[in-house]
């Protein structure tokens, strides 16, 4: 293998974009399939189909894509452009996740007038957003596994997504909060955990 | 609605929407609250019914949820440009209020984002990243799952929403165990709401 063709990360995905009209239109592809939410196809498509990320690097973008201000997926899209190609390609998966989109949402907008509270189609909204909100918790359910790994140990893990919950889902505290709060404590244990096992290596 | 706008107050979204950039944490959808505020309430550039609409039409829409921005942007440039009455001719303010609007949004946050995560790409061993990477693990992963239980909790009555609940459940559940293909999932669930069924 020539070092043109390995990851510049040398992690083990197993795939890569060919080119940035790849990327490009992998994007549009995806972002196309993304009603109610596109996160659950990035899941689907760049991870279990193409296989451009693994399991595990996903969640670490994911993770930081979400703190990061900003749309979470324009944001992923930059990031996972911009790690095979730079900027270029970092433009280039953001322009297909935003252009044809973008279109069709100003189409719709167009013909929303003729249509606006019909009952067919406020029905098919609902039926819609209905299926879009198990997509996203199955989105989560797949990506459990990533947690394997975790050096915090499987227990702690389990903690820490139980508190998440439970602020969020039965609580509805705001999102920064809990971001901040228990996002914090999470990474000051993971920095804790990652001292020992590199002491546990050395010994 | 009709409205006028002059170059000053293009300048003036342009602006409120690249501060609201920095402020979208968690998502666009995040800033929606404050644009409502400044746009409806204290601007009049649009109506209460058509912030909604815009929001509503960009979550039906494919693609992600950032796409509201655009719709309001469009709104706001078609109403500048003689209303809905005008047809075409209110198009191209209406395409000026997309390209502001969305431009505003996106260009502090991203910048943000790919320097950000350039430098934590290239510095991606030291403890610091890695403990960030392993501590949110866990609460982003929480966190999609928290998402799927808010938006079925916004149907919050048991008698007529069962079914609805029964359909987020199942289509969970083929996501999570096989390789169907989600936009069959999608249009079922489109169908199964137009008939009326859930």
């Amino acid at each position: 293998m020539t070092p043109a063709q390995t990851r510049p990360d040398g992690a083990e995905a197993p795939a890569q974009p060919r080119s940035k009209t790849d990327l490009f239109l992998s994007f549009t592809w995806l972002a196309l399939q993304g009603f109610g939410g596109v996160l659950a196809v990035v899941q689907r498509e760049l991870v279990d189909k193409k296989r451009w990320l693994t399991r595990d690097q996903f969640v670490e973008d994911w993770a930081v894509a979400q703190i990061l201000p900003g749309p979470n997926v324009v944001n992923l899209s930059l990031m996972i452009g911009g790690r095979y190609f730079g900027l270029p390609g970092a433009l280039a998966a953001l322009a297909g996740m935003l252009l044809a989109p973008l279109l069709v949402a100003v189409i719709l907008a167009v013909a929303f007038s003729s249509i606006a509270g019909a009952p067919a189609a406020l029905g098919a909204l609902r039926g819609m957003g209905a299926v879009a909100a198990g997509l996203i918790t199955a989105t989560g359910l797949k990506l459990i596994g990533a947690l394997q790994n975790n050096v915090m140990g499987r227990f702690v893990c389990w903690g820490f997504a139980a508190a998440t919950f439970v602020a969020i889902a039965l609580m509805r505290l705001p999102l920064a909060w809990v971001l901040l709060g228990l996002g914090s404590v999470a990474c000051l244990w993971a920095w804790r955990c990652l001292g020992e096992s590199l002491a546990g290596n050395k010994a | 609605m009709s409205i006028t706008l002059h170059a000053n107050d293009w300048l003036q979204i342009f602006l409120h929407f690249l501060m609201l950039s920095l402020l979208a944490v968690g998502g666009a959808i995040t800033t929606a609250p404050d644009m409502h505020r400044y746009l409806v309430t204290q601007q009049a550039w649009l109506t209460d019914a058509q912030f909604t609409a815009s929001i509503a039409l960009a979550q039906a829409a494919p693609g992600p949820n950032v796409l509201f921005v655009a719709l309001v942007g469009w709104t706001v440039g078609v109403n500048a440009g003689g209303g809905v009455a005008a047809g075409m001719a209110a198009w191209p303010l209406g395409a000026l209020g997309v390209f502001l609007t969305m431009a505003a949004i996106l260009l502090p946050s991203s910048t943000l984002t790919y320097v950000a995560t350039r430098w934590a790409h290239h510095n991606r061993e030291r403890r610091e990243v890695k403990a960030f990477k392993q501590g949110m693990a866990p609460i982003v992963i929480a966190l999609l799952i928290a998402t799927g239980w808010v938006l079925s909790a916004a149907h919050d009555n048991p008698e007529r929403d069962w079914r609805l609940w029964l359909l987020t459940l199942v289509s969970a559940l083929l996501v999570w165990r096989t390789k169907l293909h989600l936009l069959w999932m999608l249009g079922a669930g489109a169908v199964l709401g137009a008939m009326g069924w859930v």
